[in-house]
Formats: C-alpha cells, sequence, structure tokens
C-alpha cells in the first residue's frame, strides 16, 4: 500500500472535515423534512391550485438540490462529470415533459 | 485483488471508496448509469402528466388518493436517506460495524416503505377495482410509481447481498466503493420519488 499516494491516517483533522459534513447534512435533512411538511400542508389547506403547484414544484426543485449537493456530495471537488450527466439527464426530461404535455393540447 | 485491502488506521485512505482506480471507476460508472435513469424516468414522468386525467370514467387521482398514507411514505423514505450518509459517514472513519447497523437500518426503512406502497396498490386494486387496465391513467399511474416500487426492491436485494457477503470480510479498498455506489443509487431512489409524492400525489390532489 505504500505507492498509493492517498493513503494516509485518519488524523483527527480528518475526522473533525467528517463530523464537519455530517452536521451540515443534519441541517440539509431537517430542511427537507421541512419543505416536505410545507408542501403537505398547503395542498391539505386547499388554497388556490394557481399558487400551491408552483409552490410545491419549486420546493421539490430545492429539495432534490439539496440531495445532490449535499447527500450525493456534488459540491465536492472531482463532479464535473456526474454533474455534466445529471444536469444532461434534466435537460432531457424538460424536453420529453414538454413534448408529451403539448401532445395532448392538440 | 491480489494486495492485501484490508483496512487499518495506519492504512486508512482519506475517502476508501476512491482511494483505489477501480473505486474511482465504479463511483463514475454508477453516475453514468444514473444520468440514464433519469431520462427512464423523465419518459414515464412525461407519459403519466400526459396521461393523468384520462380516466375513462373510472375512478381519478382525488377518488383515489390519501395524502396520511403517502406523507408516512415520504418521511420512511426521506429518513432512509439520512440513515445511508451516516452509514458512509462510519465507512469514512473505518467503523465497519457502525456502518452496517446504519445500512441495516437503512434497509428496515426500505422494507416499511415497500410494504406501505404493495399495501397502497392492494387498496386500489381491491377497493377502487383500479388497476393497470382500468384507464391510461391507471396504466401510467401504475408504469411510473410502479417502476420506482421497482427500484426501491432491487436496492433493498443490493443492500441485503452486500451486507451479507461482506459481513465477516470488514471494510477493505476492494468492498468500500461497492457500499458507496449502493448510498448514490439509495439517494437517487429519494429524488424521484421526491417528484412522485409533488408530481402525482401533490398535484393529483390539488387540480
Amino acid at each position: 500500500m505504500t505507492e498509493n499516494p492517498n493513503t494516509s491516517k485518519i488524523n483527527s483533522f480528518q475526522k473533525e472535515k467528517n463530523r464537519d459534513e455530517m452536521r451540515k447534512q443534519i441541517i440539509t435533512f431537517a430542511l427537507m423534512i421541512f419543505f416536505t411538511m410545507i408542501a403537505f400542508f398547503a395542498v391539505m389547506m386547499g388554497t388556490s391550485s394557481t399558487f400551491v403547484i408552483p409552490l410545491i414544484l419549486i420546493l421539490a426543485v430545492v429539495q432534490v438540490g439539496f440531495q445532490f449537493y449535499y447527500f450525493m456530495h456534488m459540491k465536492d471537488k472531482g463532479h464535473e462529470v456526474p454533474a455534466a450527466l445529471i444536469y444532461g439527464g434534466i435537460f432531457v426530461t424538460a424536453l420529453v415533459i414538454l413534448t408529451f404535455v403539448a401532445i395532448t393540447w392538440w | 485483488m491480489s494486495q492485501d485491502h484490508s483496512l487499518n488506521p495506519e492504512t486508512m485512505p482519506q475517502d476508501p471508496s476512491k482511494a483505489t482506480m477501480e473505486g474511482k471507476h465504479k463511483h463514475l460508472g454508477l453516475w453514468i448509469f444514473l444520468g440514464g435513469e433519469t431520462v427512464l424516468f423523465a419518459c414515464l414522468f412525461g407519459t403519466y402528466l400526459a396521461l393523468r386525467n384520462s380516466t375513462a370514467g373510472g375512478p381519478s387521482s382525488q377518488d383515489l388518493f390519501g395524502l396520511e398514507l403517502v406523507f408516512l411514505m415520504t418521511i420512511l423514505l426521506l429518513t432512509s436517506s439520512l440513515t445511508s450518509v451516516y452509514a458512509i459517514y462510519h465507512m469514512k472513519n473505518n467503523d465497519f460495524k457502525k456502518m452496517q447497523l446504519w445500512f441495516g437500518i437503512t434497509a428496515l426503512l426500505g422494507i416499511a416503505f415497500l410494504a406501505f406502497e404493495i399495501y397502497e396498490f392492494a387498496h386500489y386494486i381491491h377497493d377502487y377495482g383500479f388497476t393497470f387496465r382500468s384507464s391510461a391513467f391507471g396504466s401510467a399511474f401504475y408504469a411510473l410509481v410502479g417502476f420506482h416500487g421497482g427500484h426501491v426492491a432491487f436496492g433493498l436485494g443490493w443492500l441485503i447481498t452486500l451486507m451479507v457477503r461482506n459481513a465477516k470480510r470488514g471494510l477493505s479498498l476492494y468492498n468500500a466503493p461497492k457500499y458507496n455506489t449502493f448510498g448514490l443509487y439509495w439517494h437517487f431512489i429519494d429524488v424521484v420519488w421526491v417528484f412522485i409524492f409533488t408530481v402525482v400525489y401533490l398535484m393529483g390532489m390539488v387540480s
């Protein structure tokens, strides 16, 4: 294992860094639960659909952003290719949904 | 794998899942797979959005859905996403037992989620006669939500196999990437569910 440059002891610095990241992820989780509750509450209150639908869609997008960047580490270094793949997927998603929904309008 | 990859505090790299070339490739490979999965679910979501009002006189989304059950399922899956984050945290600190414990909790939460989903589908079929063949809405609904449920079932099989196979091996540079790729897959399942509960269930109750 000596030839591996990545190999080093888990020193207290690294442990502290891991703990710090964990703390951020717990805050992320709390926010995700909070957003979920707002979305369900808004729908159960029965407010007008023109207001509720954009609100719950925005909450979903923010939640998913948290999931990708904090839980799946897309904010970390060396995640350019994963980000390109996921944004490529999101681009296709936009095209597909636009196409399929537009078909049913005509 | 001719080298001994078992880890101890002296040889522990900062991130054992990406310390080897094989590990790096597995990480990238899983992201390529997730890019493909995004497109797959995009098609299912597009179909659902196009067909969700085509009920053919059968039950509509407002007749069927109950928010309490969906809320419970959402909390279960979100929490299982956090427990797998905990598991990976313990992996980075080279604590194999705690990693297995938290992945075990993840598996239990996933099983609970799947049980509720099976109950939900059985409820629709028996109490409403709402099946895959009832209407275009029925086909699109079961295709989308069922495909997600299938992903959860596959993920559970993956996780349980991984945990049982490596139970006596301990953490090594060989199996750390395997656990890490599973963690990423599991978060992606949760991402898809966030859109399902928003687009299918919540929007189905509003309009």
